[in-house]
């Protein structure tokens, strides 16, 4: 037996086994199969990747060029983004007013990223004053009409303030509501249940595009005659309703994860339903739920999209329109990698803080 | 918790949705001071922004003389652009007072929809357009193409109409966006595109890279009276916009324009004394301002100058009169008078 | 001290007033809940009938019977615009339905495949996958689906300079144009695929049943490729030995003769498929991380390779936690197939929404497009519930 205390009877492992040969051998060719796998791939990397480099930045056009000068070069028209971004970012809002929507698009973004730091949970209902009065703030900026701010009508508003405005408020009151229908559903009184119970599968099993179809052509219907809602708040409502339905489901599923005990030892106390839910149940289901509810924020995110079918000038939308102009129209591939863009970089770091808060809400439990 | 937020998205909602108003469009337009206008918005001649984003076109001028005639300004006017799809609907909900937007004037439209036609401003009919590198020269040698429509128009019915009655067959490419449409054409989805005459030389103008690869074939299968919308059981608005393109017609025959209209304010004729609200009556008929016609002509022209500077001989459009010059000249066009 | 104990038979748990009691106030919550609704529902329909009336809006479901009048790009049954409006939406639901069904299918074959992966040891494929489904996961369906559209209409050539023949299959932006067999002559080979596949069933289900009682792997595979052979050729001989195909011929403006899969369908399927095999990816993969590390190393410790455990071992327990996200995405890709409205292909809701705008009855038209979609939501629960039930553990 060797003696390997010693150092200079060490032998440092084969070459083959360490190092960046090492690692290639385990992870792309341990055996034929992985090899011809990994042969292909690079042959797909290396047909599509350089070229698609070539396309995007080699022989792109940068900056205020015309649109003969993108014609001409064989790569991407980014000029055509330089000279359109900011129609597709803020739509037909007047030109020089853009400061107001990037304002209330930041007080936004604010509100949702400083939402989202658990740190700041502590404050506890002082979140929902920094919110309203943060929601009041982009109210006040986009309508203008008052600290010499010109009014600026609902019927102009568009691109990306558009979209996070009808996200936000959507899952915003899509979530109270939601509570009910969930509390609804698990009552024990069957008329209340069975309320709730068609209200969520119906709204569940029909697409989100009937829902703003019905929102945009039947409630003005439905109401007396002379009243008229606007276009927006219409479309706002259906998003609302179809969320909630999915928030109620979401909701029922971190109300079924309560352990039973839980409910007995309240009623145990002599806490009323309301003071029981509200003060021992909620709290803790509310906290399961956050990381479906940040998925379905994703999701209702992407769904504002859906508003183009009935006419509102959110981001897809205006940057549809921004490659309409007859001079531009070649150019739709950088148009929609660009709003593809936008809506990328905020569902993906959306989905990696879900994904790295479900961890670390699940570091305090037991099982 | 939840209160506060709800109670703040209240003032919100407040303003979001109009107060009832028990009155009835004409009531709203005036407490409103605008006029909302549904528009193509993409129509070249008849609804397109220019440049600087000021819209521009026959049907808008339409909506400009209303609000002039109503308000007294004639920039008193907030555009609305909508689809083919949605502009009954938005009528019919209020989200637009009038619709001016290359409409066709229907039985259905104007019965089972709820809708008023007012009058006529502008006679259409329904044509083809071709690439000319296909080689057609008439609508008989249509058979089996693929032809591009734009749904909810009265187009795709009369297309169908058209080929039935003639025993031909079609492949029908249909769309709920124009944009979507005349890109499919110009890319070759389809072989003809079809609207109204007038649409086509709008596209052949403004929405293709070179007029001259598209030729309109001469065959018109429809008629298509194309004119100002308002909703049922709304007379007063209706009458409004009614009289204010008959003052426009009228004030052509008449000889106004908008350069000698201040000198025809002193005219001795009856009629044009009427008009311009010198006598006054016509405007008190109406409820509104006895100025409503001279403030219309004033500002935006009569029918003859509101033509001629979108879609007339000098513009790249280059319509004749035609069927749209006067019934003096041989036209349809034939304005009740104003008395 | 005494405890008084003495009147404990006689007690009564303290009886509340009628106010107080939950019983009472439960039935008078759902009283006030159920006249709340109604109400709702009673001021609605009230004001909808006094709007309709005063516009002079027809209503009730007797248009369905009056002529369509507009024409539809592509159906599954013989349609003209002489067809009653019914007509035309049964050739929607048929061209939901079909967009559906091939969705669905191919959804989860790339799903799982991709889902596969995604896990697999070869980092290089494991990322590539990551990279397909994080841009795909992230970015609209209604985006994409503009995009592929955009994509098939702008770059493809126009029909007169298709790609091909490629076997007799032409593309072009209108589609792709296939050649098809001659009907008739064709049945014998039809036939002969039948049998064949009737057999090779039957011949799984015995190779199954002895691995299960004698634990002998016996191929189906082999056998099933030759069986398929012979039936075929002997189909085929049997029906005279056809050689035409309907071929598509580029004749005047466009292809005549075979089948066409057109660009909207070709751009709605694409775009549908691989933003929800996407997310079926995602399932199975945290399906087959679900099932405990001891069965991987439990399986090979038995020799096996990574694909039989994959196959015999960890999938089958995987299903049971795939079945039920996958349910929701299937549902989700027959209501997604709804934004076939914006790129042009005629399903039920673009189909209806012309009803809606030529006879201008909406509520009616609505009415029928969300019974629809409940129905095709309905069926695919129920189906999916079924397989669930199917392999669910058999506990003792």
């Amino acid at each position: 037996m060797t003696d390997t205390t010693n150092k200079e009877d060490w032998v440092s492992p084969p070459k083959t086994e360490v190092g960046v040969i090492g690692w290639m051998r385990k992870n792309l060719f341990s055996n034929w199969f992985n090899s011809v796998l990994t042969l292909i791939a690079l042959y797909l990397i290396l047909t599509t990747v350089p070229g698609i480099i070539e396309w995007a930045l080699i022989n792109s056009v940068w900056g205020d060029k015309s649109p003969e000068v993108c014609r001409e070069a064989q790569g991407a028209c980014w000029s055509f983004i330089y000279e359109k971004y900011r129609f597709i970012l803020f739509g037909v809002y007047p030109y020089d007013e853009h400061w107001r929507p990037l304002c209330a698009m930041i007080i936004f973004l604010t509100l949702i990223f400083g939402s989202c730091i658990k740190p700041l949970w502590k404050l506890g209902w002082w979140i929902a004053v920094t919110w309203a009065v943060g929601l009041v703030m982009v109210g006040v900026l986009m309508w203008g009409g008052i600290f010499g701010l010109t009014y600026v009508n609902q019927s102009q508003w568009g691109g990306l303030p558009l979209t996070l405005f009808l996200a936000t408020f959507g899952t915003v009151f899509a979530f109270p509501l939601g509570i009910f229908l969930a509390l609804g559903r698990r009552s024990r009184m069957p008329a209340i249940r069975s309320l709730s119970i068609t209200y969520i599968e119906l709204i569940r099993g029909v697409p989100l595009i009937s829902i703003l179809f019905m929102a945009s052509v039947m409630f003005p219907l439905f109401l007396p005659e002379g009243v008229s809602i606007d276009k927006l708040l219409r479309a706002q409502v259906g998003i609302i309703l179809f969320g909630a339905a999915y928030g109620a489901e979401i909701i029922r599923a971190g109300l079924q994860a309560i352990p039973r005990g839980q409910y007995e030892a309240a009623d145990a106390m002599g806490l009323s339903y309301w003071q029981s839910m509200g003060k021992i149940i909620l709290p803790q289901a509310l906290r399961i739920t956050i990381p479906p509810m940040v998925n379905g924020f994703i999701g209702g995110f992407k769904d504002t999209s859906l508003v183009v079918i009935i006419g509102l000038f959110d981001l897809l939308m205006t940057s549809r329109v921004a490659f309409q102009d007859i001079n531009w129209r070649p150019f739709f591939v950088e148009g929609y990698l660009f709003c593809a863009a936008i809506y990328f970089c905020f569902c993906f770091f959306m989905s990696r803080y879900s994904q790295w808060l479900e961890k670390d809400l699940a570091k305090g439990q037991n099982h | 918790m939840k209160a506060l937020k709800v109670l703040g998205m209240a003032v919100g909602a407040a303003m979001l949705a109009s107060p009832a108003f028990a009155g009835s469009t004409l009531d709203e337009v005036m407490d409103r001071g605008a006029v909302r206008c549904g528009v193509s918005g993409s129509l070249a001649g008849f609804s397109i922004p220019d440049s600087k984003g000021v819209m521009q076109g026959l049907d808008a001028d339409v909506c400009r003389a209303v609000a002039a005639a109503v308000l007294g300004d004639a920039n008193a006017v907030e555009f609305v652009p909508l689809s083919a799809q949605q502009r009954f609907t938005a009528l019919q909900s209020g989200e637009v007072d009038v619709l001016s937007r290359n409409t066709t004037w229907t039985l259905t439209r104007d019965t089972a929809l709820g809708l008023n036609f007012t009058n006529v401003t502008f006679y259409d009919g329904q044509g083809f357009m071709v690439p000319t590198s296909l080689g057609v020269s008439t609508a008989a040698e249509l058979d089996g193409a693929a032809i591009c429509v734009q749904t909810g128009t009265t187009t795709e019915k009369n297309l169908t109409d058209y080929f039935r009655a003639t025993g031909m067959s079609f492949d029908p490419v249909v769309f709920e966006g124009f944009e979507e449409s005349v890109t499919a054409f110009v890319n070759g989805r389809c072989d003809v595109y079809t609207t109204d005459a007038s649409g086509l030389a709008s596209i052949r103008v403004s929405n293709v890279e070179n007029p001259d690869d598209y030729m309109i074939l001469p065959d018109i299968i429809s008629k298509e009276p194309l004119g100002p919308v308002t909703r049922n059981d709304d007379d007063e608005w209706f009458d409004v916009v009614k009289w204010t393109v008959n003052a426009l017609l009228n004030a052509e025959e008449m000889g106004i324009s908008s350069a000698n209209v201040d000198d025809m304010l002193s005219s001795d004729d009856p009629s044009i004394q009427r008009l311009l609200g010198v006598s006054p009556g016509m405007g008190e008929a109406m409820k509104i301002n006895e100025e409503w016609a001279y403030n219309a002509i004033k500002q935006v022209g009569n029918y003859s100058e509101i033509f001629e500077r979108h879609v007339g001989a000098d513009t790249p459009l280059g319509f004749e009169r035609g069927v749209n010059a006067l019934w003096t000249d041989g036209g349809l066009m034939y304005a009740p008078p104003i008395r | 001290m005494t405890i008084q104990t003495g009147e404990s038979e006689g007690l009564q748990p303290a009886k509340a007033v009628f106010y107080n009691d939950p019983k009472v106030r439960a039935v008078f919550w759902q009283i006030v809940a159920v006249l709340g609704v109604v109400g709702v529902f009673w001021f609605l329909i009230h004001n909808t009938m006094a709007n309709l009336d005063r516009q002079n809006i027809a209503s009730g479901f007797s248009f369905l019977n009056l002529e369509a009048g507009f024409a539809i790009g592509e159906g599954m049954i013989p349609y003209t615009a002489a067809d009653p409006y019914w007509h035309a939406i049964i050739v929607g639901l048929l061209n939901t339905i079909k967009v559906a069904v091939v969705g669905i299918v191919f959804a989860t074959i790339i799903g799982s495949v991709v889902g596969i992966m995604r896990l697999s040891p070869n980092w290089l494929v494991a990322r590539l996958a990551t990279v397909y489904i994080e841009t795909l996961r992230n970015v609209p369906l209604l985006l994409q689906l503009f995009f592929w559209y955009a994509m098939i209409v702008e770059v493809l050539p126009r029909a007169k300079e298709a790609y091909g023949p490629f076997l007799g299959v032409y593309l072009s932006n209108r589609g792709f144009n296939l050649p098809l067999p001659d009907t008739w002559s064709y049945l014998g080979l039809g036939a002969g695929i039948l049998i064949a596949l009737v057999t090779v069933i039957w011949l799984y289900r015995r190779n199954k049943k002895i691995h299960d009682e004698t634990g002998e792997i016996k191929n189906t595979l082999g056998p099933g490729m030759l069986i398929f052979a012979v039936a075929m050729l002997l189909g085929w001989l049997a029906g005279g030995a056809p050689t035409t195909l309907d071929s598509p011929e580029f004749k005047g403006f466009s292809f005549k003769g075979g089948a066409e899969v057109t660009a909207e369908f070709l751009a709605l399927w694409l775009g549908l498929t691989l933003y929800t095999a996407s997310f079926i990816a995602e399932i199975v993969r945290s399906g087959i991380l679900a099932v405990s590390k001891g069965q991987w190393e439990a399986a090979g410790s038995l020799g096996l390779s990574r694909t039989q455990i994959l196959r015999f071992i960890v999938l089958p327990q995987s299903l049971r936690v795939i079945i039920p996200p996958t349910t929701s995405q299937y549902l989700n890709l027959t209501k997604n197939s709804s934004l076939a409205v914006a790129i042009g292909y005629p399903d039920i809701v673009g189909i209806t929404n012309t009803t809606i705008n030529q006879s201008g009855q909406a509520i009616e038209g609505i009415a029928i497009i969300m019974a629809v979609y409940l129905s095709l939501s309905l069926s695919i629960s129920l189906f999916m519930n079924w397989y669930n039930n199917k392999i669910a553990l058999v506990e003792r």
